[in-house]
């Protein structure tokens, strides 16, 4: 049973998409009235049990940039997820190699609500919502994608973190035997990241199922991963297996391996220098000329506050 | 030993053959078929075609040891040359498309990014000799000819660094690149006089 409603920008879209990547694997968009959409959720979460294979309504917002969307073909196509392989191509070639069913995320530390989650019981279908984000790389490309998701602080809060959880620490996937980039040590396996309470909290951080109107293809971190618009791209873990709280700050991928570049906040600052790229431009994917990279990635009227008082070239 | 003289097409063919990475990219932005991020791929590939024209370079001497064949030494000119076409372009992209000849961040880029210092090194070493090239100059400069031209093991190795460093975790291809200049500066420190076994473990 299939139903689709058409979107604007989906037309383009579907010319492009990979058949094998998204073969029963879709998620249908509804726009207009929340009673409509509420209808075609269950009629479709009925025909389609299995875990991860999300559907719902989606309702826009107002954290969307109007700014012109990259091309789906660009934001499945060139790709830093190093588990997939090391280079831009690889990991939508080597897509096929994750695994996302069946899928489980382990809650554990501080909370009252720890134990094993299905991506529904995190993401529930009914409640997602379009975000249209500028995604800032540390590499100095950016690109502007609608995401599918809901609040990370919405499905935090159902856990009911403990006063004792400061930090959010999210694992990635570990599975050397099917993923090409994790059989050679470039990285400390598993991926790691962490967000401190207050910017995982912050109505900005996305927990996020999908991307153009579709489920996540396996190359952008499917089935589940967070979105942190204001950091560089490498805070915003994929595939997420794991989230922990707790009380101090957690280790970071980046950071372990390169301590000096990366930091732990990683927040899009074009004043702090970095040694392999200026960070004070950054070419637009589809663009030619460069354009000012701005502070907190254009997102400094909703967070700056989150760091106040605090020396950002220190805790770059 | 074979006849010092080779056939004539052997090099307009050679010529060609180098030509073939750069009509690619041509041909490449030409149809848009560059990948997501063309400008990108045009820096990064004449970078590594850059390095493997210099390794290609460093090959000869060794190459006609080994096979006792002198009469390759007069293709080590146009490989060498290749090596800085290659280069020039790859300086070109990041000027223009890197950073839109804005000088002042060039400047910096230069004395803050390790990787940038390492690169426009190996570049500035090897103008000379690509200058230096012609058959007049070697004649001009005699004895002095050999000693500046051996500036190519500095700039390949400033190359290799300026690989290295670019790098943010997947080292395997620069340490494939290393590897194979290392081989080849072992086999020149081999004695002339040995047997032609290879001289590397």
């Amino acid at each position: 049973m299939l139903i689709r409603v058409s979107r604007r920008s989906d037309e383009k879209e579907s010319a492009v998409t990979d058949p094998e990547i998204y073969r029963q694997r879709r998620i249908f968009m509804q726009q207009c009235a929340a009673g409509v959409a509420g209808l075609a959720g269950s009629l479709l979460v009925g025909g389609q049990a299995r875990a991860g294979l999300t559907i719902g309504a989606v309702q826009s917002s107002p954290y969307s940039t109007d700014e012109e969307i990259t091309s789906m073909h660009a934001a499945t196509h060139y790709n830093n997820f190093y588990e997939l392989g090391y280079k831009k191509e690889d990991p939508s070639r080597n897509a096929a190699a994750l695994q996302t069913e069946p899928w489980t995320v382990e809650v554990e530390g501080y909370c009252e609500n720890p134990g094993t989650y299905a991506v529904e019981d995190l993401v529930p279908v009914d409640q997602l919502e379009e975000r249209i984000y500028r995604l800032r790389c540390v590499e100095a490309w950016s690109m502007v994608i609608p995401w599918l998701g809901v609040p990370l602080a919405t499905a935090l809060k159902k856990l009911r973190p403990t006063s004792q959880a400061r930090y959010v620490a999210f694992q990635t996937i570990l599975d050397p035997e099917n993923l090409p980039g994790q059989r050679r040590d470039v990285l400390d396996w598993p991926y790691v990241e962490g967000l401190r309470m207050d910017e995982a909290m912050h109505p900005l951080t996305l927990l996020t199922v999908g991307m153009y109107g579709q489920v996540l293809p396996n190359q952008n971190g499917a089935p589940i991963r967070i979105v942190v618009p204001w950091k560089y791209g490498f805070k915003s873990i994929k595939s997420i297996v794991k989230i922990r709280f707790v009380e101090e700050q957690p280790p970071t991928a980046w950071n372990q391996a390169t301590p000096h570049e990366y930091g732990f906040y990683s927040n899009v600052n074009p004043e702090v220098n970095h040694p392999r790229w200026s960070q004070r431009r950054e070419r637009r994917i589809g663009e030619f000329r460069k354009r000012k990279t701005l502070m907190f990635n254009g997102y400094a009227e909703e967070v700056a506050h989150l760091y106040s008082g605090m020396d950002l070239h220190k805790y770059f | 030993m074979r006849a010092p003289t080779a056939a004539g097409w052997i090099k307009p063919a050679l010529f060609l053959l180098c030509l073939v990475p750069a009509i690619d990219l041509a041909h490449g932005a030409w149809t848009n078929t560059l990948g997501v991020n063309p400008l990108e791929t045009l820096t990064r590939s004449t970078g590594t075609w850059t390095l493997r024209f210099l390794l290609l370079t460093l090959l000869v001497t060794p190459l006609i040891r080994l096979m006792k064949a002198p009469v390759l030494l007069r293709y080590r000119r146009m490989l060498g040359l290749f090596a800085f076409f290659y280069v020039s372009i790859h300086l070109g992209t990041y000027l223009w498309f890197d950073k839109f000849f804005d000088w002042q961040e060039i400047w910096l880029d230069i004395q803050d990014r390790l990787f940038i210092t390492a690169g426009m090194t190996a570049f500035v070493l090897l103008v000379p000799l690509a200058l230096t090239s012609t058959r007049r100059a070697q004649r001009a400069l005699a004895h002095a000819w050999n000693r500046l031209h051996r500036l190519i093991y500095v700039a390949t190795t400033a190359g290799l660094l300026h690989y290295f460093w670019l790098v943010k975790a997947d080292y395997l291809e620069p340490i494939i690149y290393a590897s194979i200049f290392g081989a080849l500066m072992l086999a020149r420190i081999r004695k002339p006089t040995a047997v032609s076994a290879p001289g590397i473990s």
